[in-house]
């Protein structure tokens, strides 16, 4: 068994309530920190531990909480990243389904760091059991002291509230996040300013995902040090996946960062290997925004090294042979997959969540998802293969924020290592329509 | 803002009234508490939420309108909030919306097969109403349950693993509370929530 530090308590039957997680050890971290340390040392403790943010972008956490502008006479905040919402991905789901307080533990002793005395919970808007769950746990740490005036009776305090988005993806990222908790539109900033400035009303704030925020009352129990050595290189610590598609055992696993691909696809432990015992035919490792990796090359890099679960060796061989770990979403695709369909569901994905700000992922996005529709519907003509890899092209890198990118990457991706497959449904539209799910490795 | 508030407790023009129940109006009221002095357009999106539940399903230009005057912005303010995000409605809905995933991890798992069942069950293409007014019918993007593919949820309760036997047996529970009033208390999502 790997080593469990986010989901070790997870067995414990009750752990939801605040009695049975305060038993089991709970909120010890909240002690630790009010009590015997300073905001700068908190700060210091995440630095060592190398954590880097879970949402997806892989930023040292530590180094993100040490740009907060201690100068300003204005508030601090704290958000916590609750909008889940990049296909593939749903772990803080299951964290805040089944651990809600070692989120609200984290957040205390995180805000703490930051010296901010308001933190919100944005959610997506369709998590709506979870929020039940949420104010529940809430209430419970409130009614025990360790959320309110005067925390633990030290002069530290602490209001968290939970604020529900409405249902758009582009929420996810963090200036967009703030300006629908200001009651706006998502439409995400330009940075700088970086919020850790302006953020918030104006103010300094710092935007975390919610397992990067569970990560931090068990970095500061077992130490900063002691924590940078588990996982392997700049990947410390452990990380939770996942995992769905055509596996055997979907669902949410939290690994060593260092184990190997193929361990956690084939492993009993983890994915229980492909459904129905097919071949493995693709893997989308991070999340949709991820590039896709064929089976030769997700299980080994290119210079035939066994590929592990860390961000280093994902991305080894950059976007020609290599991925990322992104968000942690694993999507694996069996042989009768279709690269094609599977492609124009995430193109379509990102046009419906692109917010429309700027003109080459407005209309890029659309391009993509008629052209890749045109290909699916059998009415597609070969040069719109490379028409397609033009516009993700112009889209990627033109933008003032990072779905543009996340758009392009999952087509550009795909026309990369399944171009035959794209060329067989523009040259042979009759047999694909008799095949909707189909291997068409049969007739390559 | 508490005088703005009471001025604008009940809307009324050309012969429509709106008015939130006593126990929303509170609600409210806490919920703009959370944010600081002057800045309770953040709000804006719960209230939206409780507007929705409360009026019907879906919004209008008046509900919008009454909102706006309530949090003291203008309605263009709370117009271009609610045409952005998808869980707004603008169009009537029916008392019972679902909503089936259609991005790629649940497609992987046979998501469109249960899409074309359900249009085949409820007799309605997507983004149509039942003629009893009782489901509407949308596909929607990524509900961030890809390991409990294919899922769809119905009023906010999620219904995962499908398959044609639990959206025979999801639908047939649903007909028998055509009647029954709705609501958005815990009781009621325990008892549809076949599997959260």
């Amino acid at each position: 068994m790997g080593r469990k530090i986010l989901l070790e308590k997870i067995n414990i039957s009750g752990i939801e309530s605040f009695d049975i997680y305060r038993k089991s050890g709970g909120y010890s971290a909240v002690e630790k920190a009010l009590k015997t340390m300073t905001p700068v040392d908190v700060v210091e403790e995440v630095k060592k531990s190398g954590l880097r943010g879970r949402g997806g972008a892989g930023f040292p956490t530590g180094m993100k909480w040490g740009f907060i502008d201690r100068k300003s006479d204005k508030p601090h905040y704290l958000i916590c990243n609750a909008d889940e919402s990049e296909p593939g991905t749903f772990k803080d789901r299951y964290l805040m389904e089944h651990l809600p307080h070692l989120l609200i533990e984290g957040m205390i002793c995180s805000a703490f760091a930051l010296e901010a005395h308001t933190a919100y919970i944005y959610i997506r808007g369709e998590f709506k059991y979870l929020i039940g769950i949420l104010n529940n746990a809430l209430s419970e740490a409130y009614a025990n002291g360790f959320l309110g005036k005067n925390i633990l009776g030290t002069t530290f305090s602490l209001d968290i509230y939970v604020h529900p988005g409405a249902g758009a993806y582009i929420c996810g990222e963090e200036t967009a996040l703030i300006e629908s908790l200001e009651g706006k539109r998502g439409n995400p900033r330009l940075k700088p300013p970086f919020p850790a400035f302006v953020g918030l009303f104006g103010c300094p704030t710092v935007v975390n995902n919610v397992e990067t925020l569970a990560a931090i009352s068990p970095i500061l129990n077992m130490g900063g040090d002691f924590y940078s050595k588990l996982g392997n290189g700049k990947s410390t610590g452990t990380k939770l996946i996942s995992a769905c598609g055509n596996i055997n055992k979907p669902g949410v696993y939290e690994i060593e960062m260092g184990i190997t691909v193929e361990d956690f696809i084939y492993s009993e432990e983890y994915c229980g290997g492909i459904k129905g015992g097919k071949k493995l035919k693709a893997v989308i490792p991070g999340g949709s925004s991820v590039p896709v990796l064929p089976a030769d090359l997700i299980l080994k890099t290119a210079a035939g090294q066994p590929r592990l679960m860390t961000y280093e060796s994902l991305a080894e061989g950059g976007f020609e042979t290599g991925t990322m770990l992104g968000s942690g979403g694993f999507i694996v695709y069996d042989e009768d997959q279709c690269m094609v369909r599977n492609t124009l569901s995430f193109a379509r994905f990102y046009h419906h969540e692109s917010c429309g700000q700027c003109s080459p992922c407005r209309e890029g996005t659309g391009w993509q998802e008629r052209l890749l529709t045109r290909i699916e519907n059998g009415e597609g003509r070969l040069k719109d293969i490379d028409l397609l890899a033009d516009i993700s092209k112009h889209i990627e890198g033109n933008t003032i924020c990072p779905l543009g990118d996340a758009a392009a990457w999952p087509v550009s991706s795909a026309i990369r290592h399944f171009r035959k497959e794209f060329e067989f449904h523009i040259q042979f539209p009759e047999i694909v329509k008799n095949i909707r799910h189909g291997n068409i490795d049969k007739y390559l | 803002m508490s005088e703005n508030y009471n001025k604008h407790k009940i809307y009324e023009r050309n012969g429509k009234t709106y008015a939130f129940s006593d126990a929303s109006l509170q609600r409210i009221k806490e919920i703009i508490g959370r944010y600081p002095e002057a800045k309770q357009k953040s709000a804006l999106i719960p209230v939206l939420h409780i507007a929705q539940e409360e009026f019907g399903g879906s919004l209008n230009a008046d509900i919008m309108d009454y909102i706006a005057g309530l949090l003291n912005v203008k309605p263009i303010e709370v117009y271009e909030v609610a045409t952005f995000y998808t869980q707004f409605y603008l169009d009537k809905v029916g008392k019972f919306v679902i909503e089936i995933c259609q991005t790629g991890p649940c497609l992987s798992c046979g998501g469109d097969d249960m899409i074309d069942y359900l249009k085949e069950k409820l007799g309605i293409d997507v983004g149509e109403t039942t003629a009893d007014g009782l489901f509407t019918f949308k596909t929607v993007e990524c509900l961030g349950a890809c390991g409990y593919a294919p899922v769809m949820q119905v009023n906010t309760c999620f219904h995962q693993n499908l398959t044609k036997e639990s959206i025979d047996n999801i639908i047939d529970l649903l007909r028998t509370q055509a009647n029954e009033p709705k609501s958005n208390d815990d009781k009621w999502v325990e008892k549809f929530c076949l599997k959260k």
